[in-house]
C-alpha cells in the first residue's frame, strides 16, 4: 500500500489561485475525501495530483517526490478519473479499458497479450463483458461511469484519484459506483483521493474528510467532526441540519429558511 | 475483440486493392501499347520468367519512363497526403482538419509564386530545378511561423491557438502571392496550373526527391498510431495516462509537414484527398487509428493513382488538373459513403 503526502501544494492559474496551501498526509489504504463549495479548488488540487495542471510545492508517493518523475511514471503510480470524461465515440469498451495500459507499454510499442488478458479480467471482474464489443457512445450515464473507472483499475496504479465520481449518476448509481471503489479499495489495497459534493456519501465512504474553500484547508477530520450544521452554514452558505444516525452515519439534510425561523 | 477479428481483413484487402491500381495506372495512358500486353511485359522482366508480350524498347520506355514514374509518384502524394490529414486529424482532435492547416500549402505556393515570377526561364538551364526546393522550403518556414506564433498557450488552448495562427499564416502568405501575381500577371496562367496540382511531369527523379521525406514521414506516423488513438481522450487525460502530449504532437506535426510539404513540392496543392481518404476509411473500417493510418496509407496511394486515370486520358493533350479531378471524384463520394453509413444506424 501506498502513503500520499502534501507539501504546501499551491495551484495558480494566469489570474487567480486555486489552491493556496495544501498539506495534509494520506495513510496507506486510506480513503480521502475533498468537500468544499463550487469553486473551492477541488478539481485543480485532483487535477495537480494527476500532473495534468503544474504546481509548487511537493506530492510525495511513499516519501519521494513526484516532481522528478515522467509523466509515465506518474501514470504507472497513480490513475486519475476526471469530473467529466472523454469516451471517444466509435471506441468499444475493450479499447476504451486498454487506454489504462498505456503507462506499461513502451512509446512505440504496443500492448502485450498480458496487457489484454489483463483487461479482459477487469471487464469481467466489473461485470462489463456486455459493453467490451460495444460502442463507447451507446452507454448510459452509468454504464459510462464503471467503464471510466475500469480503466483507473486496469492502470493498476496503487492510488486513486476521483474527480466527482458521482456526479452525472442518480442516487442508485452512485451507491453502485462508490461500493466498487469501496469493494477495490479493499481487494487492492488501494489509496483513494476523491471530491465529492454529496456530503452524506463523502461521509459514508471516505476514513477522512478534508473541507476547502477558497483554496484553503478550513477543517480536516472524520465525518462527524467536519460535517456540522455551523460550518456547512459558514463554508457553503447552506441551511443544514445533521443527523446522526445510531449506526454512525452523518446525514446532511437540506432545510427550506422558514424551517429555522 | 471485434477489431482483433474482423480487422484482420482490412489490410490485405487495401493491398490488393493499391496492387490493381499499380497496374491499372502503368496499364492505361493515351499513347503506348495495347494494355494488356503491359501486365505481360511486367512479368517477362521478372527473374525466371518469360513471355511474349510483343512491346517493343519505345512502348517499354512510354511504360516505364513515362507512366511509372507518375503511378508511384501519385502513390506516395495520395498516400502521404491521407496518413498526415488522419495524422492531424488525430493531434487536433478535429475531423475537418487537412494537412494543408498549419499553411504549407499557402508557404509553398508563395515559394513556387517566387520562383516563377523572379525568373522561370532563368533557371530552365539549372542541374537542379529550384521551383520543387523552394515550395518545400516555403511551405516548412509557413509551418514553423505558425508554430512559433501559435503555441504560446498551454494544454488544450495551444492546439486551438496553433490552428489559428495557422490560418493567419495561411492568409499572409496567400496575401503576398496575390500582391505578386497582381503585379506579374503574365505568370498568373503558370502559377495557377501549379496550384491545381499536377502529376503530368512526374520522372524518376521526382520520385527519389521525395522518397527520403515520404518514408520519413510515414515510418513516424505509423508509429505513432497507438498513441494518436490514446491522445483521442483529451491532452488532460492523456497527460493522466502516461502521455507527453506536447512533445507527441510536436513530433506528429513535424512528420506530417515534412512529408505533406515535400509531396506539394513536386506535384502542387492537391486538395480534398488528406479530409476524403481518413474520412471514408473511418467510416469503413472504425475510428481506431490503428486501423485508419495504415489503411489511409494504402487506400490514399490506390485513390490518387485511380484519379489520375480520367485526367491523362479524357481531355488530351491538355490533361485535367489533378486536383480538380480529385475534387469531382472526392466531393460526391464522399456524400455518398456518409449518407449510406447514415441509413444504416
Amino acid at each position: 500500500m501506498t502513503s500520499l503526502a502534501f507539501d504546501q501544494v499551491r495551484v495558480d492559474y494566469a489570474k487567480r489561485t486555486a489552491v493556496a496551501s495544501f498539506t495534509d498526509t494520506v495513510k496507506p489504504g486510506e480513503w480521502l475525501c475533498i468537500i468544499g463549495p463550487n469553486g473551492a479548488g477541488k478539481s485543480s488540487l485532483l487535477r495537480a495530483i494527476a500532473g495534468v495542471v503544474p504546481h509548487s510545492g511537493r506530492i510525495l508517493v511513499d516519501g519521494s517526490s513526484l516532481a522528478a518523475r515522467s509523466s509515465r511514471r506518474r501514470a504507472q503510480l497513480m490513475a486519475y478519473v476526471p469530473q467529466s470524461p472523454v469516451l471517444p465515440s466509435g471506441m468499444t469498451g475493450a479499447e476504451y479499458v486498454l487506454l489504462g495500459r498505456n503507462p506499461f507499454v513502451t512509446h512505440f510499442g504496443r500492448e502485450s497479450e498480458l496487457d489484454h488478458s489483463m483487461v479482459d479480467d477487469v471487464i469481467e471482474r466489473l461485470d462489463l463483458t456486455g459493453f467490451a464489443t460495444r460502442d463507447v457512445d451507446t452507454l448510459s450515464g452509468g454504464e459510462r461511469q464503471r467503464l471510466v473507472i475500469a480503466r483507473a483499475i486496469a492502470q493498476e496504479a496503487p492510488i486513486l484519484l476521483l474527480d466527482e465520481p458521482t456526479a452525472a449518476l442518480d442516487i442508485g448509481h452512485q451507491q453502485q459506483a462508490l461500493e466498487l471503489v469501496d469493494t477495490l479499495r479493499l481487494e487492492h489495497g488501494l489509496t483513494v483521493v476523491s471530491s465529492m459534493h454529496d456530503l452524506t456519501l463523502a461521509g459514508i465512504y471516505s476514513d477522512r474528510l478534508v473541507l476547502i474553500h477558497e483554496g484553503h484547508t478550513v477543517a480536516s477530520g472524520m465525518a462527524r467532526e467536519v460535517l456540522n450544521a455551523s460550518v456547512l452554514a459558514e463554508f457553503y452558505g447552506a441551511n443544514v441540519r445533521v443527523h446522526h444516525e445510531d449506526d454512525g452515519t452523518i446525514v446532511v439534510v437540506p432545510s427550506k429558511r422558514e424551517v429555522l425561523k | 475483440m471485434s477489431m482483433r477479428g474482423a480487422s484482420r481483413w482490412w489490410i490485405p484487402a487495401a493491398v490488393v486493392a493499391l496492387a490493381c491500381s499499380l497496374l491499372l495506372g502503368v496499364m492505361i495512358g493515351p499513347a503506348g501499347p495495347t494494355w494488356w500486353r503491359v501486365p505481360l511485359e511486367l512479368l517477362n522482366r521478372l527473374p525466371f520468367l518469360s513471355f511474349d508480350s510483343g512491346l517493343t524498347e519505345t512502348q517499354w520506355a512510354i511504360v516505364w519512363q513515362i507512366r511509372a514514374p507518375r503511378v508511384v509518384l501519385a502513390a506516395f502524394v495520395g498516400s502521404t497526403l491521407s496518413i498526415a490529414g488522419a495524422s492531424y486529424q488525430g493531434v487536433f482532435r478535429n475531423p475537418l482538419v487537412d494537412p494543408y492547416l498549419l499553411g504549407v500549402a499557402a508557404g509553398a505556393g508563395l515559394g513556387a509564386t517566387i520562383v516563377i515570377t523572379v525568373n522561370r526561364s532563368g533557371t530552365s538551364s539549372w542541374i537542379i530545378d529550384p521551383l520543387p526546393l523552394i515550395a518545400f522550403g516555403g511551405g516548412l518556414i509557413a509551418v514553423l511561423v505558425t508554430y512559433l506564433v501559435g503555441t504560446t498557450g498551454r494544454g488544450e488552448r495551444s492546439s486551438i491557438s496553433l490552428v489559428l495562427a495557422g490560418v493567419a499564416v495561411t492568409s499572409l502568405a496567400t496575401a503576398a502571392q496575390t500582391f505578386m501575381l497582381q503585379r506579374n500577371s503574365d505568370v498568373i496562367r503558370q502559377v495557377y496550373s501549379w496550384i491545381l496540382g499536377r502529376l503530368s511531369s512526374a520522372t524518376w527523379s521526382d520520385v527519389r526527391l521525395v522518397l527520403p521525406y515520404v518514408a520519413f514521414s510515414t515510418i513516424v506516423l505509423m508509429l505513432h498510431r497507438r498513441l494518436l488513438d490514446v491522445l483521442r481522450v483529451g491532452d488532460e487525460e492523456a497527460t493522466a495516462l502516461g502521455v507527453n502530449v506536447s512533445r507527441v504532437r510536436l513530433v506528429v506535426v513535424i512528420a506530417a509537414t515534412l512529408g505533406t510539404a515535400s509531396v506539394v513540392a513536386v506535384s502542387g496543392l492537391i486538395g480534398f484527398v488528406g479530409i476524403i481518404v481518413p474520412h471514408a476509411v473511418r467510416l469503413v473500417v472504425g475510428t481506431s487509428y490503428r486501423l485508419v493510418l495504415p489503411i489511409s496509407l494504402l487506400f490514399g496511394a490506390a485513390f490518387l493513382i485511380l484519379a489520375d486515370i480520367p485526367g491523362r486520358v479524357l481531355d488530351n493533350p491538355a490533361e485535367t488538373p489533378i486536383g480538380v479531378v480529385t475534387a469531382f471524384l472526392g466531393a460526391p463520394f464522399f456524400l455518398l459513403i456518409l449518407r449510406t453509413r447514415k441509413n444504416e444506424r
